[in-house]
């Protein structure tokens, strides 16, 4: 895709541990278009996260350090610019929210000057327009009752409309990429959905790409337009999320979907993925998934699996799988 | 009938724990209310005590020494009787007040200023700053602070300037400690990296973002510090090494009257019991500060 906004190419990221150095991130590619919804899928401990705190530059210090690859944002290269550059980029250009909206507001500080003070000191708008330019926000994510609500605290509200909350602060810069770090984890289904489509919407309205981090294959959908699913820090699938979600290419997508419940078949066991995800301290050689996969065979043991488009498929999947035509026949 | 019954039972106590909830509030407001008022009479007589009462530290009235409380001298009436050369103890006690409060004041002010620093630097900077300002803490806890005041003031000499900063240097650790302790905690939290997401420099999420959340707990520590602090300013000039004898403090009134302790006991008593009192009531404050806005207790 030539006109990315952001596209990462074969990322790689070190934790030093005492237990020794981890590699979260081993070769991670991915590209977010213009006003695109990308969701990027994966269990926990495959990458999704560290992907999005490299890209933050929120990555733990002094323990996390990014050692290969690029991330290059609407043609400037993160990786090589300093730091105080790229957090002006990010805050400005690049908006975020997090799992857990009980702890992403600060506790001590109203809501309304939470979502001010950005629009203060980024744009250098008076109180009076920024606290006009705060409330309007408020109330676009949702908020009822603005005018009153946006002198209360956060733990005044409820984790949804902390969430929408949490939502107006990373709007409040206008941004052209919004990094969904779990948005709907720490929420329940109902506010969930409600929140899924506040996201839809916003994007509509803005024009604005998201990066849409989560291990909730239902919850991504009906938004996101394309997929990208990590599995120990590296892709194992990526293409149209349709076309992931109805011809997966990867046996380990094909595992998650299966996992997930279904409606009709009620009272019917659900398929889990054998085994537990690989320690990131010692990877398996080879193929990583080879020691829960259904298909995996001598070759996948030894040889590390490129991402590549299966034969005869749709040009825009992509899995790393040696036998990924097979799993595609079957499904 | 059973689930009804329990349904009722737990309406009860839920009521039964907000009444308890609000009433261990108000309680609590009560307590730090009472000690409040009573610091403020303290610093209320502090203020305007020698302004009624003119003292003269030099001049001495030998026909008046040593009058028990309620006697009247030459100088009127001495409401708490007079020590040794005839001077009125009410009135250095009112002095001694504002010594206390000032040394209290300043030193609360100076140590916190240094602790809240070190321990913000220390606790969000890290690695090896970290290190090396807590080993710093560490080398000040393993001296004996009384030992090293008297260490200091025997070599700067006495006033109250130089009493505030050898007591700030000996308390200042505990501010960093609480500082740091709490920065530690807050500092990962996921609103602080959502200021960083937009934009924050370092100076901004210190500053702004973490600090207001150890504001609570140093506030605390303050309180509680300020006994101790009121004590070893009494213990100083007690032992002679604290303020000039020129300007009456509690301790040094305390030490004139230990020679008279048998046969005029109110030189020592009744200064003893104003320092008592207003350390009692500051560790008080301290207690019902903490329990009120502990972050352990606090929904965050």
């Amino acid at each position: 895709m030539p006109d990315a906004l952001l596209s990462i190419e074969d990322l790689q990221v070190e934790f030093s541990t005492r237990d020794g150095l981890v590699r979260p991130l081993d070769g991670v590619t991915l590209e977010v278009g213009h006003g695109e919804t990308l969701a990027l899928l994966g269990e926990s401990g495959s990458g999704k996260s560290v992907t999005a705190q490299a890209v933050m530059g929120l990555l733990p210090q002094p323990a996390g350090k990014i050692v290969g690859g690029r991330i290059r944002f609407d043609d400037q290269e993160l990786t090589a610019l300093p730091p105080q550059q790229v957090r002006a980029l990010c805050g400005t250009r690049i908006g975020m929210i997090f799992q857990d909206p009980l702890s992403s507001l600060n506790p001590v500080f109203r809501v309304g000057d939470q979502v001010a003070e950005p629009l203060r000191r980024r744009l250098g708008l008076r109180r009076r327009e920024a606290n006009a330019r705060a409330l309007e926000l408020l109330h676009r994510v949702g908020i009822p009752d603005v005018e009153h609500r946006m002198h209360h605290y956060p733990h005044q509200f409820s984790g949804g409309q902390r969430q929408r909350i949490m939502i107006a602060m990373a709007l409040s810069l206008g941004p052209d990429l919004l990094i969904a770090d779990e948005p709907t984890t720490a929420l329940d289904v109902t506010v969930q959905a409600q929140i899924m489509n506040l996201l839809r919407d916003l994007q509509q309205e803005r024009d604005m790409a998201i990066l849409l981090i989560t291990h909730d294959l239902g919850v991504v959908a009906d938004v996101a337009s394309r997929a990208v699913v990590l599995y120990a820090g590296r892709v194992a699938e990526q293409g149209r999320i349709r076309d992931v979600y109805d011809h997966s290419a990867h046996p380990y997508t094909e595992g998650l979907l299966a996992s997930i419940p279904q409606q009709e078949e009620g009272g019917a066991r659900l398929t889990p993925i054998a085994g537990a995800p690989p320690n990131p301290l010692a990877f398996p050689q080879g193929c990583r998934f080879h020691p829960r996969c259904p298909y995996a065979q001598e070759r996948c043991r030894d040889e590390l699996p490129e991402l590549r488009r299966p034969v005869g498929w749709a040009p825009d999947q992509a899995a790393s799988c040696h036998f990924t035509e097979e799993v595609l026949s079957r499904g | 009938m059973t689930t009804e019954t329990a349904g009722v039972d737990r309406e009860v106590t839920a009521a039964f724990d907000t009444v308890k909830r609000r009433s261990a509030n108000a309680a609590g407001r009560r307590r730090i209310v009472t000690c409040l008022v009573i610091v403020a009479c303290y610093v209320l007589v502090a203020l305007f005590g020698p302004m009624l009462r003119k003292y003269d530290p030099v001049q001495t009235f030998t026909q008046d020494r040593l009058m028990p409380p309620g006697s009247t001298t030459s100088q009127g009436l001495a409401l708490l009787g007079t020590d040794q050369v005839g001077q009125d103890i009410l009135s250095q006690m009112m002095l001694g007040a504002r010594v206390s409060i000032t040394v209290g004041a300043g030193t609360l002010l100076l140590a916190g200023l240094i602790g809240v620093t070190v321990g913000l630097v220390a606790g969000y900077r890290g690695g090896w700053v970290d290190a090396a300002l807590m080993r710093l803490a560490d080398i000040q806890l393993s001296f004996p602070s009384i030992l090293l005041a008297i260490l200091i003031a025997a070599v700067v000499g006495p006033s109250v300037v130089n009493v505030i900063v050898v007591l700030a240097i000996t308390n200042w650790v505990t501010f960093a400690r609480v500082t740091r302790g709490q920065v530690l905690t807050v500092k990962n939290r996921e609103y602080v990296d959502a200021a960083r997401t937009l934009g924050a420099g370092h100076l901004h999420l210190a500053l702004r973002t973490i600090f207001p959340s150890c504001v609570a707990p140093i506030l605390v520590v303050a309180t509680v510090e300020l006994g101790h602090v009121i004590l070893a300013e009494a213990s100083l000039s007690f032992l002679g090494l604290g303020v000039p004898t020129d300007v009456p403090s509690w301790g040094s009134t305390i030490a004139n009257g230990r020679d008279y302790l048998g046969d005029a006991w109110w030189i020592s008593t009744l200064p003893g019991i104003a320092l008592a009192a207003l350390v009692l009531t500051c560790g008080l404050l301290g207690d019902a500060m903490r329990d009120r806005y502990d972050p352990k207790l606090r929904s965050l």
